[in-house]
């Protein structure tokens, strides 16, 4: 006769555990890290540029870059200025807590404020993996349309913060900011949002003031 | 894509429950997938067939049971089923929701024989 035995695991739970290893690692470290999630083309890697730049010569900055096979992102970052770490996927659709552990052993914590893990572009399988940062953001863009806080709750559900990119496009591509947000609203009640341009450079100096405000928070925390 | 390391996370906690019984098959697996979980059943039963192979799991049935995402109104305590482009309270048209059930991602139980 079968044998009924109750399980109530969760399916990742592995992973979560590894992530929580992560977490621990940065906090030794006293390192604050973020993973910055969007779907390919909304700009996560203008914005960690834009990032580095804006936080130049008052943080000192590393970079996990997660894509499937190549490292232009990765390069990117690391003209900006900062230090950055290239995982290949290999085609995988998302960056777990097994690769950003194996990422953190090539990266020299002690020499850095923050550390910044863009993850593959894909708005549906980054939600369910975490990785041990301490914030979550997802950057939302205009062309992408307004209906997508309905078509992927997931993504929009547990981030700590939405950057709403490329609103020099508004007056040319139709989206009700109303609509978007009323999405988000219901998701992710009160969550931190920004509108900016990384290409004209309005609003990015509310993400970068939110962003150092998150850093030094936690540096005076883990000194406590 | 991501039903592979699922399946693969799915079959090592299957098996780890049912060594610790002393089980030498399991026969059926009892997963439990909100709706706004973001898993395709085909595909976990894709890999599921494959990865299973050679293993005390080898050709067991996979249960799905779906659960839809129901959310409390927090302002008049309205239960509801969002619809696709309104999720807010189809009563008093609050958006200070909070979601009760649809995000399920679990393992419930598993049937296994000695």
């Amino acid at each position: 006769m079968p044998q009924r035995i109750p399980v109530v695991e969760k399916i990742l739970s592995a992973n979560d555990r590894l992530a929580s290893e992560n977490q621990s690692r940065f906090d030794a470290a006293k390192v604050f890290a973020i993973n910055v999630m969007a779907s390919p083309g909304a700009g996560k890697t203008s914005l960690i540029e834009q990032t580095i730049k804006g936080l130049e010569g008052r943080l000192r900055i590393g970079m996990i870059n997660g894509d499937i096979a190549t490292s232009f992102d990765a390069d990117r970052a690391q003209a900006a200025g900062a230090i950055a770490i290239q995982i290949n996927t290999g085609g995988d659709c998302h960056l777990d807590a097994v690769m950003v552990k194996s990422a953190l052993s090539k990266l020299d914590l002690g020499a850095l404020d923050l550390v910044i893990i863009e993850n593959v572009g894909n708005l549906v399988c980054p939600a369910d993996f975490k990785l041990g940062t301490h914030k979550s953001v997802l950057v939302a863009s205009i062309p992408e349309g307004d209906d997508k806080p309905y078509k992927y709750p997931g993504m929009y559900r547990g981030v700590n913060a939405v950057v709403i990119n490329k609103i020099d496009l508004l007056p040319y591509v139709p989206f009700r900011m109303d609509f978007f947000k009323k999405g988000i609203e219901v998701l992710n009640p009160g969550v931190t949002q920004f509108e900016l341009s990384c290409q004209t450079g309005e609003g990015l100096a509310g993400w970068l003031a939110w962003l150092e405000g998150q850093v030094q928070e936690f540096i005076r925390s883990q000194r406590k | 894509m991501h039903e592979l390391a699922v399946t693969e996370s799915l079959l090592e906690i299957a098996v780890r429950h049912a060594q610790t019984q002393n089980a030498s098959r399991i026969t059926d697996l009892y997963l439990v997938l909100g709706q706004w979980s973001s898993i395709v059943d085909d595909s976990i039963q894709f890999y599921w067939d494959i990865i299973s192979d050679g293993t005390i799991a080898k050709g067991a049935t996979l249960h799905f049971r779906r659960v839809p995402v129901l959310l409390t109104c927090q302002d008049c305590g309205k239960e509801y089923q969002p619809a696709s482009e309104e999720f807010a309270c189809p009563c008093c048209g609050g958006t200070h929701v909070k979601v009760k059930t649809g995000e399920e991602f679990h393992l419930e139980a598993i049937d296994v024989e000695e």
